[in-house]
């Protein structure tokens, strides 16, 4: 293993331009919906309408009266064609309440766009067409909505299961009572962490194809997870694993919302089977923000206690978490993976999370980017503003008493990890430098003083995060039902190209830059000269896929890892070729020297082509041009930085504004910069989103409200600021080449930065908090109680959203 | 997001496209730019038998100058009206407006004719062309007639025109001298609405001539802010103020996530006075 610093890096560090760009924007994409089969068929499925309700009948008899349509099936009908329910892989405690979750529905419908039926016809819109034709005999049962009506468990979910509690995870560490009896100030808060959509820019997509002779199928599915999707439907629907082919083509953006297994994809390949026949389901977007996984959906109870002087002494997080109706494939462990992020950065002598899991009749909640961290990251940072709000002392100050110093590293934190680096004050200080910060503080200043109609606030967020998933021990503690290793197989072609295999799934991110720039440097080959193959279990039948920025800290390193292999495997036939002894020839940019005698060297592509016709090796010298690795990584990593918002708010009308938005990421090495720039920019405006705009909302009888892009404000362009992105470069210690991974952490920092400074712009009105989304009304409302205006015409959650705690 | 089967016909000329109205009645929509009528087709909340398609109709396109007034073919996309130097030169409130709305590939499609025929009460252009006292020329078996923009926009979606009508041309006055302005106020950019306030003020010697206010999404159909108007008449900058605070007087604004009714009410005072000084300062 090279140290990053001496390695002599050639690509790693460069903005090379994405490999996968002109491709994505010449449109010669190959998503899951553009593959046409001979014969292929359509399916279409019937959703339920009601949030709650038993099913006393499905007659489609009508529906195969309609042309072009081959078949329907009901939940009842393909009740024998799973070898188990949908999975759920974490089950988060041993009696964990997990309720059976059939791919159609069976006896009752639990949220609005449970699939009830599918109907199959010879195109897609005759399938449409005729699924108008179903007919569903439903028997209203009462919605379950809100989260502690459930937990009252007046009407229950899952009636067999007797509550709506699905499990209660707790983590306490310190002496609490201590800390909270003791301490000089403690603050509460209760914050509302909303549920939101991810909108992944392509819906979901889903092909069969099946070879009925033999047994074998190959899925397509716009998947961030084919490794995964095979075993599991291996297990769940009776199709054997090896007879199982997965491909995750071209996919557009997943965010963690094809991090699953969904009953479309076990329904696709029931009735493939059935047929024998090709299929192909592809969802509409009204349909992806019903049927596809949601994110969020947590309230959060908060406490801090602390020291007079801003010394934090403990927290108390006391989490319900939403499952909505059914346990997806990680659900569960959503909130959980927070367990470990309210502590942040920070140093304090006691610890407690727990967390309720509680079943609605909303759609299932899962993995949206953060999963799990944003959540914690969101209710700590706005916490500690609170706290300095409280203390009178200036936000960062306070954060400055209470984190880990950079001389403190390794350091084991409150809830029991260990963060291998860091350095926040560095961090925080270029933030600051590029923000302005003490000039907007005089702004801010002289705008309350005058009494300015638009008043300004400034967010601070303090990150770290958990990535890098991750350590398979780790996992098996908390019950994870898989590893967090990863694998990769770099091969030199004859003709002196490479290959490289990785078991991540690209959807997005561009890995195959970024992989080809660390493989570059390894081999010492060209950029352009490497191949990186990935998304079809056929190709790479050996992975753990994409999520939790996973891809570069542990899919990277396996690469790394199986490239120095390979360059150790081959100097043994080079050292032959050169005639000399193994422990003389050395290996720097792509040419195997021998030490001393610089004009007694060969190529790498040389020696591939020596090992392919392997006419002169060394006896019983295995002539193989690949290597592999299996990385599983010792320890998370911990990216971090310093976000912080201008935030602008007409007082008049409630309208918040970002001014100006500067954040410095230390996600460790850079492999590319223009990658990590494209993926902070990404994660910013997600999280900006959440701050502001994007809320999924239910009315009473548990109908999405926010049931398309028109009601469910997915920001654009024009909705945002420039933002100042800025890095500084903490190795980690816990992989070879320094990399942290970069995936979450704008959408993990930028949330909280956001509300802080919403809050921070009205506090001086006796405002203490705004419920997300931040819209103009909710700002304006704050501002209008605090200043004891009546309104006539104010719901509740209104009122609520105005200064909860 | 498949719509259900219809038969689809191309116009060829306005009489072609009544002659096919009175044919299929209720059954037929007209098809302008489709960024309203499409929508509702793919989510099945509507399903027209028949769509009569504008798009080749080439009189319906384009912008003369007749008289004291702009005739505006139907069909003129939203772009169009964005880059016409008529419009830019005696009605440049229209073009303002017509830059707020959707995003450009909708520009491009979106027609004044379609959006006006919606009768969306949170749509920009109908508060305009109410606030411009436009003229709205359908066109029916029995030849043509004029309808008032006040009187044209009936209720939630629905339009004085019959079913056998065809909007074919909107007549707006020339405003060339008129200050304007409009404050379109919502969460995201291609977002509608939430309350938006279209004003246009005729100055006369540093005051206020005659001033017009149009409200979006304040009730079932587009507003005009009578109340304001009156106030204002012959009053002063100082005079905006006071008269703004009236903008809400007979609106009946709905409820919905973006807004309760009483956050309307304010919003449409607070925009009707910044629409109202920026109008007059320019």
């Amino acid at each position: 293993m090279t140290a990053v610093e001496d390695a002599p890096s050639a690509q790693i560090g460069q903005a090379r331009h994405r490999k996968e760009d002109p491709k994505l924007v010449t449109g010669q994409t190959s998503w899951t919906d553009n593959i046409q089969l001979p014969g292929m068929l359509y399916m279409a499925f019937v959703r339920s309408s009601m949030a709650h309700a038993r099913i006393d009948g499905v007659d489609y008899s009508a529906a195969l009266e309609q042309p072009g349509v081959i078949a329907a099936f009901s939940g009842e009908d393909l009740a024998d064609d799973w070898a188990g329910p949908l999975p759920c892989a974490w089950p988060v405690t041993p009696e964990m309440v997990h309720p059976d979750h059939w791919p159609l529905a069976k006896d009752e419908v639990r949220y609005v766009g449970d699939a009830v039926a599918v109907v199959v016809a010879r195109s897609r819109e005759a399938a449409a067409d005729a699924a108008e034709h179903v007919v569903v005999d439903y028997e209203p049962l009462d919605a379950v909505v809100d989260m502690e009506q459930a937990l009252e468990d007046s009407t229950l979910v899952h009636s067999d299961k007797g509550t709506n509690e699905c499990f209660v995870w707790n983590l306490d560490s310190g002496d609490l009572d201590d800390a909270f009896e003791n301490a000089e100030v403690v603050v509460k808060r209760r914050f509302i962490n909303q549920r939101l959509i991810p909108t992944a820019i392509e819906p979901r997509a889903v092909v069969v194809a099946p070879v009925p002779a033999s047994g074998q199928y190959t899925l397509y599915s716009a998947t961030q997870v084919p490794h995964i999707l095979r075993t599991m439907l291996a297990m769940t629907t009776g199709v054997s694993e090896e007879k199982l082919r997965i491909v995750a083509p071209d996919v557009g953006g997943g965010f963690g919302s094809k991090l699953n297994v969904y009953a479309e994809e076990s329904v696709a390949l029931a009735v493939s089977s059935r047929l024998k026949r090709p299929v192909k389901w592809t969802e509409s977007r009204s349909e992806n923000y019903q049927a596809t996984i949601h994110g969020r959906d947590q309230i959060q109870d908060m406490e801090v206690a602390a020291d007079a002087d801003g010394r934090i002494r403990a927290i108390r997080a006391d989490l319900k978490a939403d499952m909505g109706a059914y346990l997806q494939l990680v659900t569960p462990g959503i909130p959980v993976l927070g367990a470990f992020m309210y502590c942040g950065i920070y140093k304090m002598d006691a610890y407690s999370f727990t967390c309720t899991g509680v079943f609605t009749t909303k759609t299932p909640t899962d993995a949206y980017r953060g999963a799990g961290r944003p959540e914690a990251t969101f209710a700590l940072e706005r916490l500690i503003d609170e706290l300095a709000a409280e203390l009178e002392m200036d936000p960062i100050e306070l954060r400055k008493r209470n984190w880990i110093k950079h001389e403190e590293f390794p350091s084991d934190t409150i809830a029991g990890l260990t963060y291998d680096s860091g350095n926040y004050e560095a961090a925080t200080e270029k933030a600051m430098e590029l923000f302005g910060y003490d000039e907007l503080r005089e702004e801010q200043h002289r705008r309350r003083e005058d009494g300015d109609r638009v008043q300004l606030g400034i967010g601070v967020s303090t990150y770290t995060e958990m990535c890098g998933l991750a350590p398979s021990r780790v996992l098996g503690s908390l019950d994870y039902g898989a590893g967090g290793w990863e694998s990769a197989v770099v091969r030199m072609l004859p003709t002196g190209k490479v290959e490289v295999v990785t078991g991540t799934s690209p959807h997005g991110q561009g890995h195959e830059t970024t992989f080809s720039q660390i493989v570059a440097d390894d081999l010492g080959v060209d950029f352009d000269d490497i191949e990186i193959l990935h998304g079809d279990t056929k190709v790479s039948p050996q992975g753990l896929d994409t999520y939790g920025s996973r891809s570069l800290a542990v899919g990277g390193i396996a690469i790394h890892m199986a490239s120095e292999r390979l360059v150790e495997q081959m100097k043994e036939a080079a050292a032959h070729m050169l005639e000399a002894a193994i422990d003389d020839v050395e290996f720097e940019g792509g040419t195997f020297r021998v030490k001393g005698s610089p004009e007694a060297s060969t190529t790498i592509q040389d020696v591939a082509l020596g090992l392919f016709t392997a006419h002169d090796l060394p006896d019983g010298f295995e002539p193989s041009l690949q290597a592999e690795c299996t990385f599983d990584p010792e320890n998370f990593s911990f990216p971090h930085g310093t976000h912080l918002a201008a935030m602008e708010v007409d007082t008049e009308t409630g309208e918040a504004k970002v001014r100006s938005y500067v954040c410095v990421d230390d996600v460790g090495t850079i492999i590319n910069p223009q990658v990590v720039e494209g993926q902070i920019h990404g994660g910013l405006v997600q999280g900006i989103a959440q701050a502001l705009w994007e809320e999924a909302i239910y009315d009473d009888a548990g109908n999405l409200v926010t049931g398309s892009i028109v009601d469910y404000y997915v920001p654009g362009a024009p909705d945002v600021p420039s933002f100042t992105t800025d890095h500084t470069v903490t190795p980690a210690t816990s992989n070879p080449l320094g990399v942290k991974g970069v995936g979450e952490a704008g959408t993990i920092a930028s949330t909280p930065a956001i509300v802080n400074g919403v809050v921070d712009a009205i506090r001086h009105f006796g405002v203490n908090d705004i419920r997300m989304p931040c819209s103009p009304e909710r700002v304006w409302r704050a501002i209008q109680d605090r200043e004891g205006h009546t309104q006539d015409d104010t719901s509740d959650q209104e009122l609520e959203g105005g200064g909860m705690g | 997001m498949i719509p259900a089967a219809f038969d689809y016909v191309r116009a060829g000329s306005v009489d072609e496209a009544v002659g096919l109205l009175g044919e299929h009645g209720d059954e037929a929509k007209l098809l302008a730019g489709g960024h309203s009528l499409l929508p509702l087709m793919r989510l099945r909340l509507a399903s027209p038998g028949v769509v009569v398609d504008l798009g080749r109709i080439d009189e319906l396109r384009g912008v003369r100058e007749q008289g004291d007034e702009l005739a505006i073919g139907a069909m003129t996309t939203h772009y169009q009206l964005t880059k016409d130097p008529l419009i830019a030169e005696h009605c440049p409130i229209l073009a303002a407006v017509t830059e707020t709305v959707g995003d450009p590939q909708v520009r491009h499609r979106g027609t004044l004719g379609g959006a006006a025929a919606h009768g969306d009460a949170a749509g920009d252009q109908p508060t305009t062309l109410l606030a411009l006292d436009a003229t709205m020329v359908a066109q029916g078996p029995d030849g043509r007639r004029e309808i008032a923009a006040a009187d044209f926009f009936t209720g939630v979606f629905e339009t004085a025109l019959a079913e056998d009508e065809v909007l074919v041309e909107i007549r707006v006055p020339k405003v060339t001298d008129w200050g304007y302005d409009y404050q379109k106020f919502n969460r995201v950019a291609q977002a509608w609405a939430i309350v938006g306030v279209a004003a246009l003020v005729r100055r006369e010697n540093g005051g206020i001539a005659e001033a017009r206010v149009g409200l979006t999404h304040m009730g079932s159909t587009p507003l005009r802010a009578s109340a304001t108007e009156q106030a204002l008449e012959g009053a002063s900058a100082d005079g905006i103020a006071d008269a703004a605070e009236q903008a809400a007087e007979g609106t009946n604004p709905p409820a919905d996530q973006n807004a309760q009714p009483d956050y309307r009410e304010h919003l449409a005072r607070v925009l009707t006075r910044r629409a109202l000084e920026n109008a007059l300062g320019r």
